[in-house]
């Protein structure tokens, strides 16, 4: 493993009294890493602590060497995290252009810019002046990732992004993301579909109930039909046909 | 029964295949009718009212629109600021009619120091500075008071409708009881200035130059705002905020700090409509806070919450039946002309119950 980019360690987080994430330990460096995990068992609750959008119980998050805990949801982003979040979150009173060119200014001059956006996604590009909302949903995926590549991050923090998307636009997501990979960007995904959680990221951590219960390659898994069953609920092929 | 009534209704309003409940259809039936009767009231029936028909007396008519769009012009940059507060950012400010009132005190105090008089000046001494240098003064001073509101006050209660409300009308009371303390409570006008008050005559009509000025401020407001909500990056994530607060700080945006202007433009849009209107249509008393603050509130309700266009057109219909309804009313039932307002809200509601432009939160 590279340098930690990211390190959390000890994180305790919940709602209320009810807690949900108990002593989370995570370490990557600039990397892709997938937490993977059926529904309910926190992937989004991590997502949000690390944001600083939730409160945290106890434990730390450092993101380059700096605390997370504790900092408002807008200096942790500014440290160098983009956040798609699960579900997409676009805003309903903004058009396609205007969720960019609300985030234009402080992209001006860096790698990723309203322009680049486009570039890279030339669908949203002929919908510039559509309300978000009248977007079909990978559509709407592809907004929700531009506008968090606008943020020139070095963290990419991803929930769910194939959630509900047709096979073809799966495979464009996919791709978009190693790319991401290969020009540097460190991406944390967060998947319950196992052939793209595999093809983005080497490194499996498997959250159950709230903890970390292990960490598996994508090779490994990808053979294991019985761990794909316990962790994200699949059924493997040969246990349909039989 | 339901579905004849309501095939009836729909067949007569030529919505055949919409799904409109028979109620809704009706209550549009109603409305139009009252519109074309309205319409057909004052066009010609009106005669036994003070105003008589259009077209017996078409310059008391064309004085009294108008002075509904003057009294439109105000209601829209007091609403226009609410809007922005409670409409938008779903901030509880009941305080709004106080800052519009303190505005206006303090509008008046300043100006009374420029001249050096103690009683109502004489228009004809009041120049430009004497008129717009207190307006300033007083947008100025109510803006700084509404930060602090929302900074002390309300930026910890984000969503918590209740205690906004609460706080705020304490507020309000307090600044209530303060601004009787120290101004009085005798009903006192701020004069206008002679420069932009006056008359001209045109087409055999008398057009008041300064209420020509007060519906060009509630333009210039109106376009300004259109133009920062929908051009600007702060009005971007204005309207962003308010569909997602989290979400807008998750990428790395400072929600609070632009939602702190936006107060402070909603407080010095009730300041600036204080000193215009008590410059023109009001006097200052104790009691003229929670009536602006009610103007404001039905604005808003029949316009549509948080909806820029909505207050316009609620100001305009509010301020078209407060300035037409005691003139075309019958003579002797002008004192009910208060009515007029209620009923525009029923029938608004009816049809449109989050509002002529609202959409449901
Ligand atoms: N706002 C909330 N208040 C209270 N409990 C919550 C809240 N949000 C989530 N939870 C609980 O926290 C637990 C973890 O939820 P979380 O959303 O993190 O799961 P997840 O792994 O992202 O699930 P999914 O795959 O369905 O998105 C669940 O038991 C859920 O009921
Ligand atoms: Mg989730």
């Amino acid at each position: 493993m590279s340098e930690p980019l990211l390190e959390i360690s000890n994180l305790d987080v919940g709602y209320g009294q009810a807690q949900v994430l108990h002593s989370v330990d995570l370490r990557m460096g600039q990397e892709a890493v997938s937490v993977i995990g059926r529904n309910g068992m926190g992937k989004t609750t991590l997502c949000n602590a690390i944001m600083g959008l939730l409160p945290v119980m106890s434990g730390s998050i450092r993101f380059r060497g700096i605390e997370l805990v504790g900092l408002a949801p807008y200096k942790v982003a500014a440290t160098g995290i983009g956040y798609v979040p699960q579900g997409r979150r676009l805003f309903t009173s903004l058009t396609v252009d205007e969720h960019l060119a609300m985030l234009a200014r402080q992209a001006r001059g860096k790698r990723w810019t309203p322009t680049e956006v486009y570039e890279l996604f030339p669908r949203l590009a002929e919908r510039k002046k559509l309300s978000a909302t009248s977007l079909s949903g990978g559509e709407q995926q592809m907004l929700a990732i531009g506008r968090a590549l606008l943020l020139n991050a070095d963290l990419m923090l991803m929930d769910e992004p194939s959630e509900g998307l047709a096979p073809t636009i799966v495979e464009q997501l996919v791709a978009t993301s190693r790319r991401l990979v290969t020009e540097g960007i460190a991406v944390l995904l967060v998947e319950q579909n196992l052939s793209v959680a595999t093809a983005i990221a080497e490194r499996q951590v498997v959250m159950v109930s709230g903890q970390i219960e292990t960490e598996i390659s994508s090779q490994e898994l990808l053979e294991d039909a019985d761990a794909q069953r316990r962790y994200l609920g699949v059924e493997s092929l040969e246990d349909t046909e039989a | 029964m339901t579905a004849v009534m309501s095939g009836a209704a729909n067949a007569l309003l030529g919505r055949r295949g919409r799904n409109v409940p028979w109620h809704r259809s009706l209550a549009r039936l109603v409305i139009i009718a009252a519109i074309a009767f309205v319409i057909v009231w004052v066009v010609v029936l009106a005669s036994g009212t003070s105003a008589g028909s259009a077209v017996s007396a078409p310059s008391e008519f064309l004085k009294s629109i108008l002075n509904a769009l003057t009294i439109s012009g105000i209601y829209f940059i007091v609403a226009s600021g609410f809007t922005l507060v409670f409409g938008l950012m779903r901030t509880v400010q009941m305080a709004h009619g106080s800052l519009f009132l303190l505005a206006g005190y303090f509008a008046l105090e300043y100006q009374l120091d420029f001249l050096g008089v103690t009683g109502t000046p004489d228009r004809g001494i009041v120049g430009w500075g004497d008129w717009w240098l207190p307006l300033v003064i007083g947008v100025v001073i109510v803006s700084g008071l509404g930060l602090f509101i929302q900074q002390v006050f309300l930026r910890w209660n984000q969503g918590q409708d209740l205690r906004q409300a609460l706080i705020t009308i304490a507020i309000s009371i307090v600044l209530g009881d303060q601004m009787i303390q120290h101004f009085g409570g005798v009903a006192e006008p701020i004069t206008l200035t002679h420069e932009i008050h006056g008359y001209v005559n045109f087409a055999g009509i008398r057009y008041g130059i300064h209420q020509l000025f007060v519906i060009g401020m509630a333009l210039g407001v109106g376009g300004g705002l259109w133009l920062l909500l929908k051009k600007t990056r702060t009005g971007m994530v204005i309207r962003a905020g308010v569909d997602d607060t989290p979400m807008v700080q998750a990428l790395g945006i400072n929600v609070q700090k632009v939602f702190a202007v936006a107060f402070v433009l909603g407080s010095a849009l009730a300041g600036l409509g204080g000193v215009i209107a008590g410059s023109s249509v009001t006097t200052l008393a104790p009691g003229v806070d929670g009536q602006w603050l009610l103007h404001s509130l039905v604005v808003v309700i029949i316009g549509g919450m948080g909806s820029l266009g909505g207050a316009a057109a609620g100001s305009l219909l509010y301020g078209l039946a407060t300035a037409l309804a005691p003139v075309y009313l019958p003579t002797d039932y002008a004192y009910y002309s208060i009515i007029a307002t209620f009923v525009i809200l029923a029938l608004v509601l009816a049809v449109r119950p989050y509002g002529l432009f609202g959409r449901p939160a």
